[in-house]
């Protein structure tokens, strides 16, 4: 398949041929033990991508670890880390080239095991095509839907579905149908372009390259020859211009240049363009390039540009079309595949990476989970790793973007854990949330300035955060008695008193945790409109949650306090009780014990319990507020 | 209008990108400057990508001492007309010890004179990010790497536990003391390197063409006499031999070719009729079943 050229060859000729050949990204995904890998090495090995080194490894890896007896095991070309080859099965991605006379081909390999559908996905993510394979005695399995699901939620729209070990089968034309009309009819409602069902020995390379004289009652093509020919193109470059500026170029005072890539549309200097989020207009003046300016780019180009007018725009801002600009928006709904060890918590902060655009963000709704074997839409409150599910998104600040099926990387997202900064969800949104756009926000005549005048003090929340048994009930106390005293206004949130009350419904759940914590945020925020100081005295363990609540107030108006004292001092005192019975099993989900307390690294104040006491401590906090 | 884009403009943009990426999102990074043709074409996308700014951080040489004397001058040189700030570390105890390849074996030397000096260069600049001229297509735990691959703080590699890499969204996120080794060139092939040092006209250190250089035979290896430091084995004689190298390293380390290829074109005409992978030249990676994944998990490029 692969001609080598003679020496005699010029070599500059089979360069340029070379060069011209279009690519064609793909991946194989199925489930596990398929023959994903064995069809790549095929593939390799067929296409002469096999070195004579190489082989020889092959050969001695595959009696060593091959599931082939003495013969070769070709996944074993693929299968490149040690834990794969011990196991058998594929964990990670491998991303392999070869090329036949036609085309180039970067093929993703992904592992078939559920626990690491988050590496299959990486390879579909970046993928033109998808290959999925069925093992012809097995049929359609969960994995198989689910990777189907994958594919067409991450945009590839032409599918093959190989249906491999056709050797073990006798090569059965009526099991093959059976399998072939299985399979179109469940993948009808994805709507792929183009859906070709080739039947495979991956071992044997039956019909990959080869056709195979064991199934004279196929008609269609070799898995090769569908490759080479399949016309996986979209127009692009047609599209309204898009570029996220990744880089600003700024060597001296003369010269400011965007450098980014420009993911749809083309741009020539002199035309007209805008920036999105703020909507200023300017021109493209130059595209600037090492080897001299260029009069014309288009997507897929890494360029730098200047603009004829100096316009506010920095990394993360999209130069745009002015006649079709993306959407701005801070809320909008999205599918995500959650990819994290650790359950979505609607309600807890997570960082967003949208494009080159940072925000943070949190998952206020969840509309439905997928159910990968019926896509039946179940109702849930969570989404735990490998699941998939449609939310709603609320964002610190609004990005722009376009709906993921109008443009991948104007509509692609992830989620990452603000303290793993584990990359927890991929995301491609639908669109975005219109309602929010018209409930506007009551304008009042009398705010918070005004109000903190009357009570001539400057609102703040004091926000008590410790183990328990730290002491923040006692020293809140102490300082609202001293606030008091001065003719201060002040309100007390106890986290005790209010699970009573406004909280009663809560339990101690990483969820209800969080929504506590959000809830009470909220109420403290509304007590600073209304120019109190108001004091929060909750145990509040996990810093993205404290996080999320000082997101809620003004620069200055959220003060963290840490009420620190060490595990066994706090344990010691257990005023109520409750390590004990922690200890003992009887309560769980306790903070210290089976729950971990996340110390604040960087609050305003820090009260040292261990060396002084409350009385001495609540004057600190006097003082901080300097109102001694 | 449609252009089409060829397959290395293509490749171009995309290093393009990924170089942009981590001068934007990181605190300090570094460039690996290994003077071997990845790295050559490296560097050139590096100026192509912030031009007409030189590209914004430092090369950092890990120097064995070892290195073929030649690789030394083109290193200075090219750092220079790249207007690039020049690092260069050298494991001090491994040369107090006098650690060698000859009497300690290649795979405690690299990890003395490699590994090591590496982790204690990043540590002494305290760079969150390395740029690495390693691509997928050399060897089959590379091709399981990602482009942007997290390292713990003692430099280790979990390939069982990488981060998801969807699209081109790369999640750069390190806490203080952990880094990320990038991969601009991740998707290139052997002959996308040539091609494009061709069409781009990149310098290369000469030793990549076959001239007639001092040689002695050595387990069937090639070995090129560099210096006067490579001992001898009884019956061993330095001979002169038409050679050139497929793959630059430290001289004892690294096998040369006889070879009448004194052009690029005859190059890869070369190499497009091999037999053995580039790495086959490479004398230690054949130590020992998965050795490049364990290394890498060491902190080894
Ligand atoms: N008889 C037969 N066996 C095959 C064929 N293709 C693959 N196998 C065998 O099936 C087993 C699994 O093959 P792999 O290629 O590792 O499967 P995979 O789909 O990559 O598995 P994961 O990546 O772990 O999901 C191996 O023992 C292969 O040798 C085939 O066409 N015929
Ligand atoms: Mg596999």
């Amino acid at each position: 398949m692969n001609q080598l050229p003679s020496i005699s060859a010029p070599v500059v000729d089979y360069l340029e041929n070379h060069e011209q050949k279009g690519l064609l990204r793909f991946l194989t995904c199925g489930s596990v033990d398929d023959g994903k890998s064995t069809l790549i090495g095929r593939l390799l090995h067929d296409s002469k991508r096999v070195f004579e080194d190489q082989l020889a490894a092959l050969r001695s890896d595959s009696r060593k670890h091959g599931t082939q007896g003495k013969a070769i095991d070709f996944a074993l070309l693929v299968d490149g880390l040690e834990a794969e080859r011990e196991q058998g099965i594929t964990i990670d991605v491998a991303y392999r080239f070869f090329a036949t006379d036609h085309r180039k081909f970067i093929v993703a390999d992904t592992p078939g095991h559920e626990q690491y559908t988050r590496n299959m996905a990486t390879g579909a993510s970046t993928s033109d095509l998808a290959v999925i394979l069925v093992d012809a005695r097995k049929g359609i399995l969960q994995q198989t839907r689910r990777h189907s699901f994958i594919v067409s939620l991450l945009g590839i729209r032409h599918v093959v579905v190989a249906v491999n070990k056709m050797d073990l089968i006798d090569f059965d034309a009526d099991r093959f149908a059976e399998i072939e009309a299985g399979y179109r009819a469940f993948a009808e409602s994805f709507g792929f372009d183009t859906l070709q069902v080739i039947p495979i020995s991956a071992l044997q390379g039956a019909n990959i390259v080869e056709r195979s004289p064991q199934m004279p009652w196929y008609a269609g093509p070799t898995l090769i020859g569908h490759l080479n020919e399949i016309d996986v193109s979209s127009d692009d470059a047609g599209r309204p211009f898009r570029m996220p500026v990744q880089w600003i170029n700024r060597p001296d005072l003369d010269f400011r240049g965007y450098c980014g890539t420009i993911v749809s549309g083309r741009i020539r200097p002199g035309d007209p363009v805008a920036v999105a989020a703020s909507g200023q207009h300017t021109r493209i003046a130059r595209i600037v390039t090492m080897d001299g300016d260029v009069e014309e780019a288009q997507c897929g180009d890494a360029v730098t540009l200047t603009l004829t007018d100096e316009v506010d725009a920095s990394r993360g801002d999209v130069i745009c079309d002015p006649k079709a600009r993306p959407e701005i928006a801070d809320r909008f709904s999205a599918h995500l595949i959650w990819m994290g060890d650790q359950k979505l918590v609607p309600g807890r902060t997570y960082a967003v990476k949208a494009g080159k655009q940072s925000a943070t963000g949190v998952v206020s709704r969840i509309g439905h989970r997928i159910d990968v074997n019926s896509f039946a839409q179940d109702e849930v409150d969570s989404l735990s790793l490998n699941e998939i599910g449609f939310c709603d998104l609320a964002l610190s600040a609004p990005i722009a973007f376009d709906p993921y099926e109008v443009n991948r990387e104007m509509g692609s997202f992830i989620l990452i854990d603000r303290m793993t900064n584990q990359t927890v969800a991929a995301g491609v949104i639908w669109r975005s949330l219109r309602s929010a756009d018209n409930i506007h926000r009551q304008a009042v005549d009398v705010d918070k300035q005004s109000r903190a005048i009357v009570t001539g003090q400057k609102p703040v929340a004091l926000w008590f955060t410790g183990l328990s048994g730290a002491g923040k009930s006692t020293i809140a106390n102490l300082v609202e008695r001293k606030l008091h005293a001065r003719g201060r206004l002040t309100y007390l949130l106890d986290g005790d008193n209010v699970r009573h009350g406004l909280n009663q419904d809560l339990g101690f759940s990483d969820e209800d945790r969080v929504e506590n914590i959000r809830r009470v945020g909220e109420v403290a925020k509304l007590f600073v409109d209304a120019g109190l100081i108001s004091l929060v005295s909750f145990i509040s363990p996990f810093r993205s949650d404290r996080q999320m609540a000082r997101t809620l107030f003004e620069e200055g108006e959220f003060v963290e306090i840490h009420v620190a004292a060490p595990l066994e001092v706090a344990e010691a005192r257990d005023p109520k009780g409750l390590y004990q019975k922690a200890r003992e099993g009887k309560i769980r989900n306790f903070t210290g014990i089976d729950s971990p307390y996340e110390p604040p690294q960087a609050p305003e104040l820090v009260l040292d319990t261990v060396a002084l006491d409350a009385e001495a401590l609540a004057d600190q906090v006097i003082r901080y507020l300097g109102l001694d | 209008m449609s252009n089409r884009r060829s397959h290395l403009q293509r490749l171009e943009a995309e290093s393009i990108r990924i170089l942009r990426e981590v001068v934007a999102e990181m605190k300090n990074p570094v460039m690996l400057y290994s003077i071997g043709k990845d790295s050559s074409v490296m560097l050139h996308l590096a100026r192509k990508a912030f031009y007409p700014a030189p590209p914004p951080f430092p090369l950092l040489h890990v120097d064995t001492t070892w290195k073929f004397r030649e690789m030394i001058a083109f290193r200075d040189r090219m750092a220079a007309e790249a207007g690039m700030r020049l690092l260069t570390h050298t494991n001090a105890q491994g040369v107090a010890e006098g650690v060698n390849p000859f009497d300690h074996g290649s795979s405690y030397y690299t990890q003395v004179m490699k590994t090591d000096a590496l982790k204690q260069a990043l540590d002494r600049f305290g760079f969150d990010a390395a740029f690495g001229g390693a691509r997928r297509d050399e060897e089959k735990s590379r091709s399981k790497e990602r482009v942007f691959s997290f390292r713990s703080a003692a430099h280790g590699w979990d390939p069982k536990n990488q981060r998801p890499e969807l699209w081109s969204i790369f999640n750069t996120r390190v806490k203080p003391g952990e880094s990320m080794r990038v991969f601009p060139l991740s998707n290139w092939t052997e002959l996308d390197i040539w091609q494009y040092i061709r069409t781009e006209n990149i310098p290369i250190v000469p030793l990549y063409f076959a001239k007639e250089r001092p040689v002695v035979e050595r387990n069937g290896a090639l070995v090129m006499v560099d210096d006067d430091r490579l001992p001898l084995h009884p019956g061993e004689v330095s001979q002169m031999r038409r050679i050139r190298f497929r793959t630059l390293g430290c001289y004892p380390l690294t096998a040369a070719v006889e070879s009448d290829a004194d052009t690029l074109d005859d190059i890869v005409t070369e190499m497009l009729i091999a037999r053995t992978s580039e790495r086959s030249g490479r004398l230690i990676d054949h130590d020992e079943a998965a050795s490049m994944e364990k290394k890498k998990r060491e902190g080894y490029f």
